[in-house]
């Protein structure tokens, strides 16, 4: 009813509002990484810990980084896998010193 | 001892030094004992907003430079007895004075009032490294547009690293007529992006341009609206609980609207 109404008026039902917060939301996800490249590398440290438990990878060769696409932000990650582990633990202990 | 808190926002335009000037003469007209500083070296504007620009005689850099005592260099308001300004320097840029001298600047002036409130300029150079070194608590501001909300955040990052005490936030030339619309962000946007306290929001207010022609801040016009949400704003620096008023609470006519017809 109400739509009917604001569309009969002549009035866009996407309000601008919604197209302002939303190129905000995705200008500050690159932003924020942009500044903080802590952040990124802190985030690399651990994922390499984590996949370390599962799988032998070549941490040098290890990218980390931040895609657009359109209207969405994603976190791209390539990991060379040089071994996959026999057996594992999800005790991070043992997983540290396998 | 007296509290320093510096006026941010990162983009220009956004109404730092208007902010400055109202909530200095509101927290004066309060009773309390306050300086203005205008630290934008180079392009001062505070002693305009104010209109105090033909007392000046000595300046923020004379008395860094020890030309002049700190006391000559203080021009008193035209209307408040307890309402001070240390103008900026016209002349040099923001690179002639150091952090440093500015960390001692606020130490002496804290001894003598209860509020040094730091007029800080746009960017994130040397000036506001300057402008937030001696300062404790900073308020930001912003506009509802995207550019001014991404400088906002930037400067909130910034603020952090500093390790200030957590910003509080001030929205500034809200049109509550575009937020019922749709066409503007709201409140509750702005401080979802941001996630910071909001200490205050000031609606457009044409008499803003009227009182700053003539160099009198509309917190002191009984019926100004932004004049108004200045007025609490102070209050609230001084630790009072002032309810936020319609505009500010961010319930709009046409979320009421559809409530009462069973739609929202």
């Amino acid at each position: 009813m109400l739509e009917f109404l604001l569309r009969f008026f002549g009035r866009d039902t996407t309000a601008s509002k919604k197209i302002a917060k939303e190129r905000l939301r995705l200008v500050l996800v690159h932003d924020r990484a942009g500044v903080s490249p802590h952040l990124l590398e802190a985030l690399k440290n651990d994922l390499i810990n984590v996949i370390s438990e599962y799988l032998d990878i070549d941490t040098t060769g290890l990218e980390v980084s931040l895609n657009q696409e359109n209207d969405s932000v994603a976190l791209v990650a390539n990991i060379p896998i040089l071994r996959v582990k026999r057996t594992f633990k999800t005790s991070p202990e043992t997983a540290v010193k396998a | 001892m007296g509290e320093v808190i510096v006026i941010t926002s990162g983009k220009g335009g956004v109404g730092k030094t208007t902010t400055t000037a109202n909530l200095g003469t509101g927290l004066a007209s309060l009773g309390k004992k306050v300086v203005l500083v205008d630290t934008d070296i180079g392009l001062r504007n505070l002693d305009v907003v104010m209109g105090l620009e033909n007392r000046i005689v000595y300046d923020l850099l004379d008395v860094v430079e020890g030309r002049c005592r700190l006391k000559q260099a203080l021009i008193k308001d035209k209307r408040l007895e307890n309402l001070y300004l240390l103008p900026a320097n016209q002349t040099r840029d923001k690179t002639a004075v150091s952090r440093q001298q500015m960390i001692d600047l606020m130490a002496q002036l804290r001894e003598e009032y209860e509020f040094v409130l730091i007029d800080c300029p746009a960017g994130i150079e040397m000036g506001f490294k300057n402008a937030i070194a001696g300062a404790e608590k900073a308020l930001v501001v912003t506009t509802p547009e995207v550019a001014a909300v991404r400088d906002a955040d930037r400067i909130i990052g910034l603020l952090e690293a500093a390790e200030m005490e957590a910003p509080r936030l001030i929205i500034n030339r809200l049109r509550p007529d575009m937020v019922r619309k749709g066409d503007m962000m709201d409140i509750e946007d702005m401080l979802e992006i941001l996630a910071i306290d909001l200490i205050g929001v000031v609606p457009e207010d044409e008499y803003i341009v009227i009182s700053t022609n003539r160099g009198e801040p509309a917190v002191l016009d009984r019926h100004s609206r932004a004049g108004q949400a200045y007025r609490n704003i102070s209050r609230r620096l001084l630790g009072e609980e002032v309810p936020f008023l319609n505009w500010e609470a961010g319930s709009s006519f046409m979320a009421r609207l559809r409530k009462l017809i069973g739609l929202g």
